[in-house]
């Protein structure tokens, strides 16, 4: 891909790279308050490259957390990847030897831009997919790591630091309810994860949340169809 | 915990996620994507995200002080902010420095 081509992807991921270094630093300072330097958050935010899940994964370190506990809290988080796949299985047909970057590359804000950008005219578009998840991790790793480093020097209270990824999620949420003047997959997600959380308690409603969505989802199936056509 | 076992901790959630990213490929490289699939694929985005937003918050008791007060507000201000500049570094930010001094107050 040319300069120009690289300078279009820059642009539209510059938000993402605001975003990042923030959360990223973020990450890297939490980290350092538990003991973990600038390598460790470098081999996370390279390897595994998730933003809640690094949050997650910095208190399953502190707390000792078995193997086993380890795995089912990764799949709980996690669980939501099935489903970005899902939905780029078309847009990364054919990438060749890109696509398994592209596939561990993909993250919420990737995703995002990914499925709402369409590349220049002469730009193939998966050169540019593939810039735009390049150009994000990045990001993230420069956060990560730099937040980790600078966090050693800075001895300031990061009580509720972890806020920005609440804020993160409240900004896509937002977002997605603009997009689109049908609510109810937003409504149903945020009310069943809700009474999930009162039946099943903090540490064990994620699941029973995720089958109770895609059941919910599956029995408003037709009319959510339907009102895709009605609005075309 | 030490170090070999952080280093295990750090593989599995790596290697698990990479599992999941790549699952949908691997199921559907060939041929046409199932329709409810695809129907799943368009809208469980929505719905993931709102359970998300609750995911962040369900250690906040509504029962014992600070009643949650600090998380209302915070979350409130980044949703009002947000649909008013559209500037996620800003929503963030705003949001995140809000919540650390709500957590001095309260």
């Amino acid at each position: 891909m040319n300069a120009e081509g690289w300078k279009r992807a820059f642009l539209k991921t510059l938000p993402v790279m605001a975003g990042y270094l923030v959360m990223g630093a973020g990450f890297g300072i939490l980290f350092r308050v538990n003991g973990y330097g600038p390598v460790w958050a470098l081999c996370m935010s390279v390897f595994l490259y998730a933003g809640s899940m690094q949050f997650v994964g910095i208190s399953l370190l502190a707390s000792g957390a078995s193997a086993i506990t380890v795995a089912v809290t990764t799949l709980l988080v996690q669980a939501r990847h099935l489903f970005y796949g899902l939905s780029l299985v078309d847009r990364y047909k054919g990438a060749g030897f890109k696509k398994l970057y592209m596939i561990h590359a993909i993250t919420d804000e990737t995703y995002s831009l990914v499925c709402s950008t369409e590349a220049p005219e002469d730009v193939k578009p998966h050169a540019f997919y593939f810039a735009m998840s390049l150009l994000d991790h990045i990001y993230w790793i420069a956060g990560c790591v730099l937040g980790n480093l600078i966090g050693g020097f800075l001895t300031f209270d990061t009580t509720g630091l972890d806020f920005a990824m609440t804020a993160l999620f409240v900004t896509i949420f937002v977002e997605q309810w603009q997009s689109t003047k049908e609510h109810r997959p937003a409504l149903l997600g945020a009310i069943l994860a809700l009474v999930c959380l009162v039946l099943f308690g903090a540490e064990n409603f994620l699941i029973p949340a995720m089958v109770a969505i895609t059941l919910g989802l599956t029995a408003l199936w037709k009319p959510l169809e339907k009102g895709v056509r009605s609005d075309g | 915990m030490d170090n070999s076992r952080a280093i295990l901790a750090i593989c599995i959630m790596a290697g698990i996620t990479f599992i999941l990213r790549s699952m949908s490929f691997v199921l559907f490289t060939h041929g046409k994507t199932p329709k409810y699939i695809s129907f799943l694929g368009k809208y469980l985005p929505f719905s993931i995200i709102g359970m998300l937003v609750i995911y962040c918050l369900k250690n906040v008791s509504l029962i014992r002080s600070p009643y949650g007060i600090p998380e209302i507000v915070a979350v409130a201000l980044v949703a009002l902010l947000h649909l008013w500049k559209r500037n996620t570094l800003l929503s963030i930010l705003v949001g995140t420095v809000s919540y650390m001094l709500l957590l001095h107050l309260f």
